[in-house]
């Protein structure tokens, strides 16, 4: 119940924040278009990139959204008081995964309908499965933003966080190289990113993409568990 | 209510409560005055059970300050008022009324109480100071919490405002209701039942502020307890 209220609360804060829904819903749309524009001449280029891009856009920008989120709740002192209060470290965790997972079904909504119904996507998988998928990624997104934000003691620091932690696993996760074709030792590192997973979950079918999609599920609850390890409720 | 027993706080490897022991009595309103910087907050966060702690022990209604118990009975208002910005006042009470299992009419009746109806459809990041922390306020008396713990609550109010706002403390401690509140406004020292004065982070005085300004002679509260602090220099000279 205290998760569901915070989930409202996060959403409602959202939607008094006109420009930022504004953002979030369009902004992956129009990326897609540029990419659309860009890959003219080679539309399977472009059917490979924009699919692994649904997959990138609602992570990076959940993961962006959500540690900022995380770190104001920090920064007003509305978090050392949220823990006075009966709500426990999960339900704000969760209150927040929701909330933002919810706005990643709008978002992925929206660049999927826009991919597939006007800029002909084509791909193996359905558009109902590959907007399932960039709904588990933006989770993903979520979550890790969540954990991020735990190491945070400032916006500035937050946003450092997206080099960090988000640009290895988009270079690695075999958007610019396909991951066959880089060395071992990359290949390892790869092997042990989620995104490596949730990319692959969109270029693959059947028992493949479920196997990939629980790792990403996966990893998503890990980086919640430590989330809620690393929120404390004593501070100095 | 409060029993505090020799409470040792290190905040940034500089020790800020030096050993404080102190109790409050249920019912009552207790002020916890003192210049700034002098561990006002520091030991607020301690009873609310939100700060790490050297050594010592804080209890409230005779459990260890912060255990999860407490988490209903205890309502916290933060010094720089803690709500959320880009919510209105109305949302901001409900999300705390849903966090204690209560609903909109209670939420609605603390915006009454802190004279914010007519302000309750508005942003708090639209408000002037002194609305903010009204509803930073009115968000902590929802729970009718049996102690209430108000860092710095009146500040940025007028002195209309102010008299209402310690009157509603009384009313609620008259009720069984404990409230610690913390002010470096002498001029409020007066309107607590007990003082807990406080000085770079020892308490210097623990009392009424009627045994305050008998012990120090003078009438003013101002006065007695400046008198308290060079009494104490002069104590450790
Ligand atoms: N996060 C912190 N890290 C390090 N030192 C701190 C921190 N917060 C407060 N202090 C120090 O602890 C001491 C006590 O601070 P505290 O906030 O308890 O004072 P206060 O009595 O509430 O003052 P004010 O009336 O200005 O609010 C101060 O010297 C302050 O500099
Ligand atoms: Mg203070």
């Amino acid at each position: 119940m205290i998760a569901l209220a915070t989930t409202g609360r996060i959403l409602r804060q959202l939607r008094h924040d006109r420009r930022t829904v504004a953002l979030l819903l369009v902004v992956p749309a129009l990326l897609l278009t540029l990419l659309y524009f860009m890959y003219e001449d080679t539309p399977h280029t472009f059917d490979r990139i924009a699919l692994i891009m649904l997959g990138i856009f609602p992570f990076t920008i959940m993961f962006l959204v959500t540690s900022i989120a995380m770190l104001r709740e920090r920064t007003s002192g509305t978090l050392e008081r949220l823990l006075t209060t009966p709500l426990r470290k999960t339900d704000l965790l969760f209150g927040y995964g929701l909330a933002f997972s919810l706005a990643a079904v709008v978002q992925g909504a929206v660049a999927t309908g826009v991919a597939y119904g006007l800029l002909g996507l084509d791909t193996s998988a359905s558009a109902g499965l590959i907007l399932l998928i960039a709904v588990v990624d933006a989770v993903l997104g979520v979550a890790i933003g969540l954990l991020c934000s735990a190491f945070a003691r400032t916006e500035f620091q937050a946003v450092q966080f997206l080099p960090v932690v988000v640009v290895p696993q988009i270079l690695l996760c075999g958007l610019f190289v396909p991951r066959s074709q880089m060395a071992g030792w990359l290949q390892a590192i790869s092997d042990v990113l989620p995104l490596t997973y949730a990319v692959d979950a969109l270029g693959s079918a059947g028992a493949t993409m479920w196997r990939d999609v629980t790792i990403v599920a996966g990893a998503a609850v890990v980086a919640l568990i430590l989330a809620a390890a690393t929120l404390r409720r004593r501070t100095p | 209510m409060i029993e505090v027993r020799d409470l040792v706080v290190e905040r940034g490897r500089r020790r800020v409560l030096h050993g404080i022991s102190c109790v409050v009595p249920a019912g009552s309103v207790t002020g916890l005055l003192g210049p700034s910087g002098s561990g006002k907050t520091t030991l607020i966060r301690a009873v609310v059970g939100v700060q790490i702690v050297r050594s010592g022990s804080v209890t409230v209604l005779g459990k260890p300050a912060g255990s999860a118990a407490l988490r209903r009975s205890v309502g916290y208002v933060t010094q720089a008022p803690s709500v959320y910005a880009d919510l209105s006042v109305r949302e901001n009470a409900r999300y705390f009324a849903a966090l204690y299992g209560l609903g909109a009419t209670e939420a609605d009746q603390a915006v009454a109480d802190v004279g914010l109806k007519d302000a309750a459809g508005q942003l708090v990041g639209n408000l002037s100071g002194g609305q903010r922390s009204r509803a930073s306020l009115a968000c902590a008396m929802i729970g009718k919490p049996q102690l209430l713990v108000l860092d710095e609550p009146t500040v940025g109010q007028d002195p209309v405002l102010r008299a209402e706002l310690w009157g509603r403390f009384h009313a609620l401690a008259a009720a069984g209701t404990t409230l610690l509140v913390s002010s470096h406004v002498m001029d409020e020292a007066g309107r607590c039942d007990r003082l807990l004065l406080i000085r770079d982070g020892l308490i210097i005085g623990d009392d009424t502020p009627a045994a305050i300004r008998a012990d120090a002679g003078t009438d003013d509260l101002e006065e007695a307890f400046l008198r308290l602090i060079r009494s104490q220099q002069g104590a450790a000279a």
